[in-house]
């Protein structure tokens, strides 16, 4: 039998670590820009620009996360490699396809809505709770995608 | 869980004790100023601004001296002292060290003189360094620069503006000048673009080789010294000792001051206070021989602060209740456990006028929802206990800060429960522990079976359970709402919006629950509701949707209008539904939380058995669960106050309260020990 369908499993473990890692070093590196420009003219402010970088940062842990349940789903993890059958294989990447896609676009939004609240927490930190809020309304969506793509790659019956 | 009642108070009292008074207020900082008579004839206010700046002034001198301090004699400050808090000191101490203040402003500005001083030798020392860079080339000569010649040679010294060997520049001199011809040319040194000579020739010759000279880029020195150049260059130097000298001297002047550190914190505070009394001073209207302050003070402080007023002084001490267009400030008073939110309400805004706190019912979904999404025992008990020791080791803590490392010590124990009901310790570390190092044979259900189930072993359930408690947040939200709309009287829209909704979405939910979709999520068989439960289900979704239809635009009375502003807000049904599956982070949170853990424990366990292993097990466990929690706490911070603000706070809550800004000792370094109403 060919190895096509682990391939086709290991390839969407890749797609969701790989497209929602990309979003977040998208996210964090223009979330990061701003915060720069913030904490050259007050550095008092490092720890509350800190953490609104860190905000579009988390859609890359869930494609990590999604990956690694893929990975231990087919049993790369701790030995036991699954056979899996072409079509197995696809279901395996189609579900990891939701983290995937929606983590790189959320991310890469999530890190211009940052930037944009670390300008809130610029001109007014005493907004920082306010401020905060707007990425994380982003983020949402990922958290949506992360949940269909863990219901899927766990409830996958072979 | 409460708003404190403001009362208005004026207090009318003699001129000549309005300082007193002040300080007496100020030391209570209980009261809000807020001016409400107008300027008059009558009353008119005072011009207090040039006595303000003098005071902010000195404030700033003593401050300003403080950091000159802390460059040269700095004062040892661990990582966490920011936890600290201000020094409380005596009332006594306070008014004896402010007796001194003259004294001490003298000394911050003896401070502040000196590191002028040395910032002037400083830059003097800069420019003799630079004098003595430009000599460096002449070294060699053994005349002073502006040496001329004897009686009958002259000396041409000074530079050509190229690198020219000895045969070039006699070249140029046979070139240009062929009837000089004793002339003695000596290179001393040659940079990049400059070549530094000595010329000697007859001084009737003198001219002409000069002129010969200049055709190659000759130039006398721009800077003549009179003095043999390494003579000059000792002297420079000697100079620069002087100056170093002088700059040590400062130094140790400023480091004798060391012990006035705490002295002039104080006084710096004692200033700032001044500036800010006569701040108010200068916004109270005042008549010949009297003056009126009016501002707000909290009901329960307002009985204490009346009696001290009219023991000490012969005033009219008038007490209002807040009038229905005044926007009073909010001060919020809760339990010792749901204070400890307050910090998270304020972000988003103070209750508004007419609005309840919410404090106290958002103080456990917080902390509940904030374990649910960290959901790791042991990550639980570090944050706890973190928590815990700050809190005992700084308890003069500002207090904002303190209030929020309590509520992180609340969240730490939330999610220690947490994780005790989900089996999670640092991940699944103890598993693999045993697995890697000991060899034990792992069952599949772990070492320390989890106390309620496993969500990663059934993500299902606990998507259940997540929104079963959003909707119990959600309800406990219309719940409010109903609850500030019968406070107000408003039994009417109580109905309409509260009651009808309920009835509605009960409705939909009880249709729901026989469904088959929810007997596949929910693993509960379909057969289980008996037929009633759809039937009262239908019943009440359907009286709901025609309540809402006739009643949502009630405030209409065109009739279509009504009926279509009320199907509109039939649509919001969508807005519950998104909100409850908002509630879903709470299950994807806490799987990331326990996912990651367990990676980072698989890759400790990478390196296997032996000292080696467990060295590196060691080190990726320290690292990657420091990371893990650092962003994990983050995300559940984030998202918790989401839900609060979002989900919950949208159902009833608005914000947009003044904070409560009394006037008071507004100082920076030292808190002074006063009696206190609050």
């Amino acid at each position: 039998m060919s190895q096509l369908g682990m391939v086709y499993a290991l390839l969407g473990a890749a797609i969701a670590v790989i497209l929602a890692g990309m979003g977040s070093a998208i996210g964090v590196g223009i979330a990061g820009q701003a915060a720069s420009g913030v904490v050259t003219e007050d550095p008092s402010k490092f720890a509350k620009v800190l953490i609104m970088q860190l905000l579009p940062g988390t859609q890359g842990i869930y494609g990590l996360l999604v990956g690694f349940i893929t990975l231990s789903k087919i049993g790369l993890l701790g030995g036991g490699l699954m056979e899996l059958t072409t079509s197995q294989g696809l279901l395996v990447f189609c579900a990891c396809l939701p983290i995937g896609v929606v983590g790189l676009v959320s991310a890469y939004y999530q890190g211009k809505t940052s930037a944009a609240a670390i300008g809130i927490v610029a001109k007014k930190p005493e907004q920082f709770g306010k401020a905060m809020l707007f990425p994380a309304m982003v983020e949402t969506y990922a958290i949506l995608a992360l949940l269909i793509s863990i219901l899927s790659v766990t409830n996958l019956s072979f | 869980m409460a708003v404190l009642q403001m009362r208005r108070v004026s207090i009318c009292a003699l001129k000549k004790d309005r300082k007193e008074i002040l300080e007496k207020l100020q030391a209570m900082g209980v009261m809000e100023m807020s001016q409400i008579l107008e300027e008059e004839t009558d009353f008119q206010k005072m011009d207090t601004q040039g006595a303000r700046n003098t005071f902010e002034k000195k404030a700033v001198l003593a401050d300003s001296a403080l950091d000159i301090l802390q460059e040269y004699v700095p004062e040892k400050k661990s990582l966490l002292s920011s936890l600290e808090g201000k020094k409380l000191i005596d009332k006594e101490d306070y008014d004896q060290i402010a007796a001194q203040k003259e004294e001490l402003i003298n000394a911050a500005s003896r401070i502040t003189g000196w590191q002028k001083e040395m910032a002037e030798c400083r830059a003097n020392i800069q420019k003799l360094e630079n004098q003595i860079e430009a000599l460096t080339p002449w070294m060699s000569l053994d005349v002073p620069v502006s040496f001329d010649g004897t009686k009958s040679v002259k000396a041409l010294i000074g530079t050509i503006s190229s690198v020219m060997s000895l045969e070039e520049i006699y070249s140029l001199l046979a070139q240009y000048a062929p009837e000089a011809e004793e002339v003695d040319v000596t290179i001393l040194s040659a940079e990049r673009d400059a070549t530094y000579v000595v010329v000697l020739c007859l001084r009737e010759k003198a001219e002409l080789v000069e002129n010969a000279l200049r055709q190659g880029g000759f130039a006398k020195p721009s800077q003549i010294v009179d003095e043999i150049p390494q003579a000059e260059k000792e002297n420079l130097q000697n100079q620069i000792k002087s100056l170093e000298k002088q700059i040590q001297v400062c130094q140790e002047h400023i480091i004798e001051y060391a012990d006035k550190r705490e002295d002039l914190k104080l006084i710096s505070d004692y200033f700032r206070a001044r500036a800010e009394k006569y701040e108010v001073l200068g916004e109270i209207p005042q008549s010949y021989r009297t003056f009126v302050i009016s501002g707000y003070i909290p009901e329960k402080a307002v009985n204490a602060v009346k009696k001290t007023m009219e023991e000490a002084y012969d005033l009219v001490f008038d007490v209002e209740e807040v009038k229905e267009d005044e926007d009073a400030p909010v001060l919020l008073s809760n339990n010792a456990f749901s204070e400890s939110v307050e910090g998270v309400l304020g972000s988003y805004g103070l209750p508004k006028k007419g609005e309840v706190d919410p404090t106290f019912i958002m103080s456990f979904f917080y902390v509940f929802f904030f374990g649910l999404m960290l959901s790791d025992a042991a990550y639980g008990l570090v944050m706890f206990l973190g928590c815990f020791i700050v809190l005992k080791k700084f308890p003069r803590m500002e207090q904002g800060m303190h209030k929020a490392i309590k509520m992180f010590m609340y969240c730490g124990l939330s999610t220690l429960a947490w994780g005790v009901l989900f089996g999670g310790y640092f991940g699944d570390a103890i598993d693999v522990v045993a697995r890697t190092f000991f060899h034990v044979d792992v069952p599949s259900t772990g070492l320390i079976k989890a106390a309620w189930f496993v969500p990663m072993n059934d993500p299902m359930r606990l998507l259940m359970y997540s929104m079963l408690f959003g909707l119990i947040h959600l309800f406990m939200g219309l719940g409010m709402k109903g609850y500030m709309l019968l406070k107000d009287k408003k039994y009417m829209d109580f109905f309409c919006d509260v009651i009808i909704w309920y009835v509605f979405l009960i409705g939909l939910i009880l249709m729901l629950l026989p469904s088959t979709i929810f007997a596949s999520i929910s693993q509960i068989p379909a057969g289980t509701f008996p037929p009633a439960v759809s039937m009262i289900g239908k019943v009440m979704a359907i009286a709901g949707v025609l309540g809402l239809l006739l009643m949502s635009g009630r405030a209409k009375k065109n009739v279509a209008l009504r009926l279509a502003l009320g199907a509109y807000d039939i649509y919001n049904v969508t807005g519950w539904l998104s909100d409850v599956l908002s509630y879903s982070r709470l299950l994807a949170l806490g799987l990331a939380t326990g996912v990651i853990a367990s990676v980072i424990n698989q890759m400790g366990s990478m390196a296997g058995d032996g000292i080696f292993g467990a060295i590196v097990f060691i080190l990726v466990f320290i690292v990657g669960h420091t990371l893990n929690m650092a962003i994990n706490i983050l995300g559940a911070y984030v998202h918790t106050n989401r839900l609060q603000f979002v989900e919950f706070f949208g159902k009833f809550y608005e914000g947009g309260g003044k904070p409560f800004n009394p006037f008071k000792l507004n100082t920076k370094y030292v808190d002074v020990k006063e009696e206190t109403y609050l």
